[in-house]
């Protein structure tokens, strides 16, 4: 069947010239690129001179469908941005919307939020290291790896209902709150995580094939990567301390005892590295928030954006009204703006929010550090080798999700 | 005016042939359910489904569906997972006419079977508006057991149906 | 940091059409000649190093009717900058950030992509996040949300 297919993209660069010149087309659709992702690349013999990168593939109009939503029926969608750490994204839209609304949530949910952000922090830093190194070739090392996240994503379910896109977090609280042995069954988790990354670093840390493949290989230094924008594991690795959990501490991190691991070169190593040592600072956060966490209720006692119990809509009119109201027009965000950032396992992700009044925001914009660093992470793939463009992309954890929204 | 239907078509083949067509069929669906290659054709967050399903503790090998093939020229199941985009519909479609005889599509997930809850511009309402698919599979993302309970009936699919092997009768 | 950044706002002073604070950040609103001098004098005598974000808003009801928006960090003093410019319809065109930037490049595209705002200066401005072939800027508040362009014809 002959179909003239129409190229989505223009690519940056003509055909070469000279015949030691080629162009190679890597993506959207390949085993590597942790998504959809292009990136043409020119070669001369096996060294990549230029590199473009064409992303965009999964744009699914995230701000689009947001402004066709009320404040609280768009979570699912905020939900879809970074899926390896659904969480980390519902809380941060919901401290944006909370901070609109001049909400302050109780101290439960505040600890609670907390751990769960550094929960989902490792099942994120896990995924990434777990489909890169699988792209090196260490089978094992990814397969030990999905099996402690697929411990966590039962556990998550036994908590949220769903194993990878939870829609826990709501505009003043928690959807529920923890139930019975959740904790215990923490516990457990974290010591197996323990055993198993014992032997990730045994099987990879000093494996010879595994260094040659990555050290000096992306390196980026660190005025260079603060000028193209990136944030996150991969400033952290080139020897800049810049963590927003320490710099402008947000929920609970100004309690916590922690480190930021920071590495020398910025190359992929670097990245590998400073991704398994932050899964370990996060399990030391996790022990201990489990010990701060206090008592008390999940949601703040506030009409505006909580839906009253069930037991009282069903038999006063006033919380029927309220349930009603809140459901079909949903919460009424005051005018105003207001731009509020976390720090993702990718970086500063942050919610740029425009409300009008009313229970429809009038604008949700993302800032994803995932696009961002496709900006930039031609400079860590030009004067390297082709070969090289696999684990350098998989030490920068592009999200599709996040990245096109 | 009734028409009358033959019992038997006029160029009906022997009986024998028919037998022989049957358990010949039976061989070669066997052989091919129980070898799937599937070309995980991945986009957004049921990888991170596809990811738990083809690795321990539901593993997909057990069904002999684990290797994948990532060029559409050696694989035989289409795997669609996440949402496809108008971007994107023109590679879906080149891999999908670049994979040869016989082949399946899983429509994997929501946004796969019916563009799932983005109803907008830019993503596609479901990939059977492009090419056929055999085996929808819902969920947002889906649990690991129902992409096994949907390679289970895709296997009963090709056992019991027709593979002509050598012409279209045989 | 809240002394630092009316500091910094004292020393903009003039060239700043109006500035407020919003939870925490600076917020100014600039004329569009003024931009990429303030932007360079935030970059170089205040240190806001890292550019996060470039975005628009669309207010149909308003003339000018496009405001674009910049969000600027400081690594070093831990303060957010938030900088606005209004853009009409006619001439939808702001100077690039791309000189002081390089994360400006992408960002910028995908401005241009959704809203159709003109990066002057800006090498590049592929559509990043649509195709090649799709007519519009979905983001504006005049684009349905359900006008889909499909590259490839339906079988169904």
């Amino acid at each position: 069947m002959d179909m003239r297919l129409p190229n989505p993209v223009q690519p940056a660069f003509e055909p070469a010239e000279s015949d030691d010149a080629v162009i190679v087309n890597i993506g959207p659709s390949h085993p590597a690129t942790h998504g959809t992702i292009q990136v043409i690349a020119a070669l001369e013999g096996e060294k990549v001179r230029k590199v473009d990168v064409h992303c965009g593939y999964l744009h699914r109009g995230f701000e689009k469908e947001c402004e066709d939503h009320t404040w609280t029926n768009l979570i699912p969608y905020v939900d879809r941005l970074n899926y390896c750490s659904g969480l980390i994204n519902n809380f941060a839209y919901c401290e944006a919307v909370e901070k609109l609304m001049g909400i302050e949530i109780t101290p439960r949910c505040h600890y609670l939020r907390t751990l769960l952000s550094e929960y989902s922090r490792i099942a994120d830093h896990m995924t990434c290291v777990a489909a890169s190194l699988m792209e090196l070739g260490a089978m094992t090392a990814f397969l030990y790896l999905v099996m402690i996240r697929d411990y966590i994503y039962e556990h998550l379910a036994d908590l949220t209902g769903a194993r990878v896109t939870y829609t826990y977090g709501r505009i003043g609280g928690l959807a529920r709150d923890l139930p019975e042995g959740w904790l215990k069954r923490l516990d457990e988790i974290l010591e197996q995580y323990e055993d198993f990354i014992g032997r990730i670093h045994g099987l990879m840390d000093r494996n010879r094939i595994f260094i040659d493949r990555t050290r000096n290989i992306g390196m980026i230094s660190a005025a260079d990567a603060i000028n193209w924008g990136f944030t996150g594991p991969i400033l952290r690795s080139t020897g800049a301390a810049i963590d927003l959990r320490k710099d402008t501490p947000y929920l609970a991190y100004a309690e916590l005892d922690f480190e930021v691991p920071v590495g020398i070169n910025g190359d992929n190593y670097d990245r590998y590295y400073v991704r398994m040592r932050e899964m370990d600072e996060s399990v030391y956060m996790i022990r201990q928030l489990v010990d701060m966490l206090p008592a008390g209720p999940i949601n703040v006692d506030d009409r505006r954006c909580v839906l009253p119990e069930k037991r009282l809509v069903y038999s006063e009119i006033e919380s029927l009204i309220n349930h009603f109201k809140l459901i079909i027009e949903g919460p009424q965000v005051p005018a105003g703006e207001v731009y509020a950032a976390h720090e993702a396992p990718n970086g500063e992700l942050g919610f740029y929010l425009v409300s009008t009044g009313g229970g429809i925001p009038y604008k949700v914009h993302v800032r994803s550090p995932s696009f961002v660093h496709m900006g930039g992470v031609k400079r860590m793939l030009e004067g390297y080798q082709l070969a090289d463009i696999i684990p350098t992309f998989g030490s920068v954890n592009m999200i599709g999700g996040e990245c096109d929204r | 005016m009734a028409k009358t239907i033959p019992i038997r078509t006029a160029n009906a083949p022997s009986q024998a042939f028919e037998y022989f067509s049957t358990k010949k069929d039976e061989l070669v669906g066997w052989a091919r359910k129980f070898s799937l290659f599937p070309y995980p054709f991945v986009t957004a967050c049921c990888a991170m489904e596809f990811m738990a399903v083809s690795s321990t503790p539901y593993d997909t090998d057990r069904f002999g569906a684990a290797l994948p093939r990532f060029s559409p020229r050696q694989s035989d199941l289409l795997m669609v997972v996440g949402t496809l985009t108008h971007k994107q519909a023109p590679i879906l479609l080149k891999v999908y006419e670049q994979m040869c005889e016989p082949k399946w599509v899983m429509a994997f997930g929501a946004c796969a079977t019916s563009g799932g809850f983005y109803q907008n511009y830019a993503a596609v309402a479901g990939i059977d508006k492009i090419i056929p698919v055999d085996i929808y599979v819902p969920g947002c993302p889906p649990r690991p057991e129902t992409v096994i309970d949907a390679i289970m009936k895709l296997q009963d699919r090709i056992a019991h149906s027709h593979h002509p092997i050598i012409n279209k009768n045989f | 940091m809240t002394s630092r950044l009316d500091n910094v706002q004292q020393q903009l002073g003039l060239q700043v059409g109006g500035a407020s604070r919003s939870h925490g950040s600076l917020v100014l609103e600039l004329a569009r000649a003024d931009l990429l001098p303030v932007v360079q004098r935030l970059k170089t005598e205040f240190a806001f190093d890292l550019l996060l974000d470039v975005t628009a808003v669309d207010w149909p009801l308003k003339t000018p009717r496009f405001e674009v928006v910049y969000h600027l960090y400081s690594t070093q003093h831990r303060d957010r900058v938030r900088i606005k410019t209004a853009v009409e319809l006619a001439d939808p065109a702001v100077e690039s950030l791309v000189s002081l930037y390089g994360s400006a490049h992408f960002m910028e595209r995908e401005c241009h992509d959704m809203y159709g705002i003109v990066f002057r200066g800006n090498p590049d401005l592929r559509p990043i996040l649509l195709y090649e072939g799709f007519v519009g800027h979905p983001l504006r508040k005049d684009y349905g949300k359900h006008d889909e362009q499909p590259l490839v014809p339906y079988r169904i």
